[in-house]
């Protein structure tokens, strides 16, 4: 590999949205334009506004679980909104891994579980993770490395604390090295201590395996962090609520 | 696979609300099951009660009647046909053999049938079985008795016991034959019909105890002593009908026209197969009711599952919003929640067929007892099969409705996942 070509693949854009508007359906729906925005990849970016500024639908667009009514979005050099539903699934699955604010996991399953999960719809995640000696060998490998007990790895998810419950679901987004991981404000729920320490952990597992981040958030705090902080308003051209 | 497996677990999870629904399939199921098994017990009971004879002979009433009080000892004769008139047809051409019946009189709720012994040769059930002694012999003497094997379970007779012989046919007899006991001579096997019920005796035995008497008491001073009765001429006067076995089963239409057409007294004569389908057609309706009665409970137990399942959308909305986060489409969303209603349903469905099975054999000598109806235990009919798979099918359509709506609302929720 040349270094011209190198430097390409380093500058390509992760996302790229241009010119998307989009509106939930129905009466009282919640209305959004985006004129542009990109993230570079191996960024780590942190999206800064307060809850209804329109972060989680603009997740769910770039999740591809929405489609916008106009525009393009390109995930990895890919426009997903021309996609059928079925296909932005299975992009999503293969190349986004997703962190929630809380309530990440499956109750019923083991913590092992949950994480392997997005494997049975991503087939080349699953080829990767097989690479390291099996999917539970990886599993296992990337919950130690984010700070889970050995022990607690096998129990139920339901039985986790929050702190443990947030590290499974980065390893879920992590497993098999997806290369887009966005996270809906993954660390609300965690003490202050907690949260310097999560984030330094899954940033050292983003950095092994080459992945970007966006995060949403509401604390301003969190930015000392990041490659970037960007503030949603800025992004957000334009939003309300029909 | 996990997802599965998770699956799985999440209904285990719901174990309570999953077996309640499970079981409300499962008595729907039993009760369209049950209802069908007793449907085609009692037919084949009623079928299987007499079989090898062509015609049976009264005096002239519904067919029907005739039937259900000359073989199934249901309810009572209006009138008697004439000796004379039995002579006459039994003198027939056509006429292989001719078994008269007499009935009239009880023994302790038992009816009491006089019969001759011919009646073993030639009368038959379930398809051509004859009858068989358990124990003894057939009547040889005056006053000796043949009994029913449930006779004799019910009341703990065996051979050589004296009973008494009620007239009427009262459970409790009020005017007893007392004067002149019968001997229990022979005990018949089981046979599932109304035989087994019945105390049989000869016909000159029946002539016999009536000596004396009129219009269905004793007349003081005119009755004998059973010795004295020994040394009379038994030929009955009257019997209530007389089973009759041809000789060509083309000849049926012609000693029927014969027998309908009697001059000497109005007489009719019926074909047991062909009044066996009137009665049907006669209780066709009460069974279409019971059926559809049995179809509204298994769609009510299907809403009820969907229902269940719609119920929990709210608190499954997180797992549902997981899994689309980990790339499961809709597909996966709509065969997760399908698969669950067909799970819940086959479970059901298995459950209320083994349920029944668990009840038939229960049930079984308790409805013999209670109702003399002896259901065949036999394994599932291709039809009730088919039937089962309907509610299976229609199970899994019930699923699909909350399956549905769990896509749509995930749409809706996007990336937000509720609490």
């Amino acid at each position: 590999m040349n270094a011209g070509e190198a430097e390409r693949t380093e500058t390509r854009d992760v996302v790229a949205m241009a010119d998307v508007s989009f509106a939930w359906p129905g009466a009282s729906g919640f209305a959004l334009a985006i004129d542009r925005f990109t993230l570079a990849k191996g960024r780590k970016v942190l999206l800064l506004g307060p809850s209804g500024s329109g972060k989680s639908t603009l997740l769910s667009l770039l999740a591809g679980i929405v489609s916008p009514n106009r525009g393009r979005i390109e995930i990895l050099g890919t426009d997903i909104t021309p996609l059928s539903s079925t296909r932005r699934d299975r992009f999503r699955a293969e190349h986004v891994g997703v962190i929630f604010q809380m309530f990440n996991l499956l109750p019923y399953g083991s913590a092992l579980d949950n994480v392997v999960l997005p494997l049975a719809f991503a087939p080349e995640r699953r080829q990767r993770a097989n690479q390291g000696g099996g999917e539970a060998h990886e599993a296992r490998r990337l919950l130690l490395a984010l700070g889970l007990p050995e022990e607690r790895i096998t129990r139920s998810a339901g039985e986790l604390s929050v702190g443990q419950q947030q590290r499974v679901a980065a390893a879920r987004a992590l497993i098999g090295g997806p290369e887009l991981i966005i996270a809906d404000e993954p660390t609300s729920a965690l003490d202050d201590d907690a949260k310097g320490r999560f984030l330094e952990l899954l940033f050292h597992q983003l950095d092994a395996a080459g992945a970007s981040l966006l995060m949403v958030s509401h604390e301003t705090e969190l930015g000392q962090h990041f490659d970037e902080v960007i503030r949603l308003d800025e992004v957000i051209a334009r939003r309300e609520t029909a | 696979m996990t997802v599965l497996r998770l699956a799985a677990k999440s209904l285990a999870n719901r174990w309570l609300t999953a077996l309640l629904t499970v079981l409300a399939i499962a008595v729907s199921v039993v009760l369209l099951l049950g209802v069908e098994k007793l449907r085609t017990g009692a037919k084949a009971s009623f079928a299987n009660t007499i079989s090898g004879t062509d015609l049976i002979i009264g005096a002239r009433s519904g067919g029907l009647q005739l039937l259900l009080y000359s073989v199934f000892r249901i309810g009572n004769a209006t009138n008697n046909m004439t000796w004379r008139s039995y002579e006459a047809i039994k003198a027939r051409g056509e006429v292989k053999w001719i078994v008269p019946l007499s009935l009239g009189d009880s023994h302790r709720g038992f009816r009491v049938l006089g019969t001759t012994a011919n009646y073993f040769d030639h009368y038959q059930f379930r398809r051509g079985r004859h009858l068989e002694f358990a124990q003894g012999t057939r009547f040889s003497d005056l006053f000796d008795a043949v009994i029913g094997s449930d006779v004799a379970d019910a009341l703990g007779y065996k051979t050589g016991d004296k009973i008494i012989v009620a007239h009427g046919t009262g459970a409790i007899g009020i005017n007893k034959h007392d004067d002149k006991p019968f001997r229990v001579s022979g005990v018949l096997a089981k046979t599932g019909t109304p035989v087994d019920r019945t105390v049989h005796v000869s016909l000159e035995a029946i002539e016999a105890i009536h000596i004396g008497w009129d219009g269905g008491s004793r007349q003081a001073g005119r009755t004998m002593s059973a010795e004295a009765v020994r040394r009379l001429d038994l030929k009955p006067k009257a019997i209530t009908a007389a089973l009759v076995g041809l000789k060509s089963k083309i000849s049926i239409f012609t000693l029927q026209r014969y027998v309908n057409t009697y001059r000497s007294e109005p007489l009719t004569a019926i074909l047991p197969a062909a009044t066996l389908y009137e009665l049907w057609g006669l209780i066709g309706t009460a069974e279409a009711a019971l059926l559809v009665v049995s179809i509204m409970v298994v769609i009510t137990a299907l809403l009820g599952m969907a229902t269940m399942i719609l119920a929990t959308l709210n608190e499954r909305r997180r797992e549902i919003a997981i899994l689309r986060s980990v790339g499961a489409g809709p597909g996966t969303v709509i065969g997760l929640l399908v698969s669950e209603a067909g799970l819940l349903t086959f479970a059901g469905v298995v459950m209320g067929l083994l349920l029944t099975y668990v009840g038939l054999f229960a049930l079984q000598p308790l409805i013999d007892d209670h109702y003399g109806l002896f259901l065949e235990i036999v394994p599932p009919t291709a039809m009730e099969i088919g039937v089962l798979g309907l509610i299976l099918a229609g199970g899994v359509l019930a699923g699909l409705l909350p399956a549905w709506r769990a896509y749509r609302q995930s749409l809706a929720d996007g990336m937000m996942v509720r609490a």
